[in-house]
């Protein structure tokens, strides 16, 4: 099969990788971008589709302008990576398949690119609770999702709850999707956020836009009346076929449900987010080290610790879009500038100059340590757990629940991970633990005392679901041709 | 109209003024659904109300869940092809969808 060489190959079209390209481009390397989705934005310029344009898009959106720049590059929609291919002297080879989501038919092509982006971005964390599989129980993330690229709104009586800043735009999205939103709950009380957020205010000036973004969205909630309650989490959903109500109740500062404040609320649905995880199954296969949080770990020029591998984004660590634009930037000059000047130049120059300017570094830096905030204020406490029952279900793949871990842990007496998975199926479904993953580590790390072997939820040979067919397709295309 | 349960915003009421739009008919366990061209075949599903259609082996009835493609609840067949993501796959006219529900 024919390996396409580009100068540089950029995966993913979200604010990162289409930052990162346009760089590139404009720093004069030729560069192939390419997205899983059938159109540029990725997860938060998304918008309705090429057949049903818009004509007001921005009413739904932040920094719109931003994106219509960014968005006319050259885009290889539908194209699915799905594995990267490791070499020890260069950049990974990486495979693709061209086509319709999941479809059987797709067109194959390879790519050894001179240098890697990767901007493949995060998906939620959402944890378990009592009732979190009934129908009508949402990540926030696709009440998004459908709000701004489908125009549906996931019930009528909607509550969002979990933690984190991402809460108030998704209930925005609902309210101009024709949802009603009962209420808007953050499991982090006001001493907590209040100390993340009023601590040292001159360096919240350079990101102060993004104060204005989130008091848009708390003018949205008075407007319509909706309670913004912190120290407040849904603790159970309840229904037989169909979520039709929720128990929420106050928390302590550790998550824990505080007794005696429960209390149950009629939805039909609930949308909820803890947080998000960086997706880093390309970055992993490529040999790319990640830090504690399971982020890939980059210098300041976004090279991760394999030759010729940049990252951008939040595959980097999570810190909103203004972050992932300012590292996509500085790693696209820096690919373009790998790429083009010789292998002695630039390792000559080391993390020299790249032509990247002052102005971006700050960018990087300013909004680096809005990023910091974020984690101080929302970050996951260990109470959580307190809201499960022994039947409660943390894999939904498998339905492997609470107790089954717990008397998974004690049957065996082992303490490897990767042993208590495979006894209790835990994180072994479809999704390979993309949704419980880091649940079940933390869960199985508490029932045994510590774990002797974390961390390995993170690795998946592939970085999504091919067929028997396709992959034979794609080592011999002569023969499917 | 029903009163609970997902919607697809009419774009007469819609603040951000889609644009006209084909009609698409999908078959759906020999039923047709109505839906617009872009959407997938899980927005097709939705906007006609229906929140479920696939039960687990523990015969729990699922949807969408994460909505971008990463939880797999969201499995239908697509023209006699199984397991397809329908949070993902765009939705074509005249696409026949065998959903995992009981009928
Ligand atoms: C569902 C969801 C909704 C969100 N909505 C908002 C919002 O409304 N407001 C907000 O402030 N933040 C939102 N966020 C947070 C958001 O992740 C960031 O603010 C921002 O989008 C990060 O930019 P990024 O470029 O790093 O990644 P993303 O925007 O996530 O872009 C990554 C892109 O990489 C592609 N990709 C990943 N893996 C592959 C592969 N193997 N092959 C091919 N392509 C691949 C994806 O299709 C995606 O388009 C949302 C997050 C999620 C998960
Ligand atoms: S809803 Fe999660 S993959 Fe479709």
């Amino acid at each position: 099969m024919s390996v396409e060489t580009p100068d540089v190959l950029v995966v993913g079209a979200g604010p990162a990788g289409l930052a990162a390209a346009d760089a590139a481009r404009r720093a004069g390397a030729q560069v192939v971008l390419l997205d899983a989705a059938g159109d540029a934005g990725g997860q938060y310029w998304r918008h309705l589709p090429a057949e049903r344009p818009a004509a007001d898009e921005r009413v739904l959106h932040h920094g719109w302008d931003k994106f219509t720049a960014l968005r006319g590059q050259e885009l290889l929609t539908d194209a699915q990576v799905w594995l990267a291919e490791r070499h020890d002297d260069r950049p990974p080879t990486l495979h693709v398949l061209v086509g319709p989501a999941d479809g059987n038919e797709r067109t194959p092509r390879t790519f050894a690119p001179k240098a890697l982006v990767l901007a493949t971005g995060a998906y939620e964390r959402t944890l378990p609770f009592p009732g979190w599989d009934l129908p009508g129980v949402f990540t926030a993330g696709a009440a998004q999702a459908l709000a701004k690229a489908e125009r549906i709104a996931v019930g009528r009586r909607v509550l969002v709850a979990g933690a984190g800043p991402f809460l108030l735009p998704v209930a925005s999205s609902l309210l101009r999707t024709g949802a009603g939103v009962v209420g808007v709950f953050e499991a982090n009380g006001w001493s907590r956020l209040r100390k993340a957020w009023t601590a040292r205010p001159a360096e919240l000036l350079s990101t102060r836009h993004k104060a204005g973004e989130l008091a848009g969205y708390v003018r949205d909630l008075a407007r319509n009346r909706i309670p913004y309650r912190t120290g407040t989490a849904v603790i159970a959903a309840h229904g037989t076929d169909r979520v039709t109500a929720v128990t929420v109740a106050r928390l302590d500062p550790e998550w824990a449900p505080v007794p005696g404040t429960e209390r149950r609320l009629d939805v039909d649905a609930v949308c909820v987010s803890h947080g998000f995880v960086p997706r880093t199954e390309l970055a992993v296969s490529a040999g790319c080290g990640l830090d504690a949080y399971g982020a890939v770990v980059t210098d300041e020029n976004g090279r991760t610790s394999v030759p010729g591998v940049y990252a951008a984004g939040e595959i980097t660590g999570i810190g909103g879009a203004d972050l992932a634009l300012a590292e996509g930037v500085i790693a696209g000059l820096a690919a373009a500038n790998a790429a083009t000047t010789s292998a002695a130049s630039t390792s000559a120059a080391g993390t020299a100059n790249v032509g990247v300017t002052e102005e971006q570094r700050r960018a990087r830096r300013d909004n680096q340590r809005f990023a910091d905030r974020l984690e101080r204020a929302h970050g996951i406490r260990p109470g959580w757990a307190g809201w499960l029952g022994d039947d409660t279900v943390v894999c939904r793949c498998e339905e492997v629940t609470a107790g089954d871990l717990k008397a998974g842990a004690a049957a065996t007496g082992s303490r490897g991970l990767r042993s208590l998975k495979l006894s209790t199926r835990a994180g072994l479904g479809v999704c390979q633990g993309r949704v419980c993953g880091r649940t079940v580590e933390e869960l199985l790390h508490r029932h045994t005392g510590g774990l002797l072997d974390p961390g390995r939820t993170a690795s998946r040979p592939l970085a999504a679901f091919v067929r028997m067919g396709e992959l034979a397709a794609a080592n011999h295309p002569e023969e499917s041709a | 109209m029903t009163t609970t349960g997902p919607a697809r915003l009419g774009p007469d009421a819609d603040p951000v003024r889609p644009g006209p739009t084909s009609p698409i008919t999908l078959i759906v366990d020999g039923e047709p659904v109505r839906g617009v061209e872009g959407q997938t075949v899980a927005g097709v599903l939705l906007g006609a109300g229906r929140l479920t259609w696939r039960t687990t082996r523990h015969g729990r009835p699922r949807g969408v869940f994460c909505g971008i493609g990463v939880c797999h609840d969201c499995l239908v067949t697509v023209n006699d092809l199984a397991d397809v993501r329908a949070c993902q796959r765009r939705a074509v006219d005249g696409d026949t969808i065998t959903t995992g529900e009981p009928q």
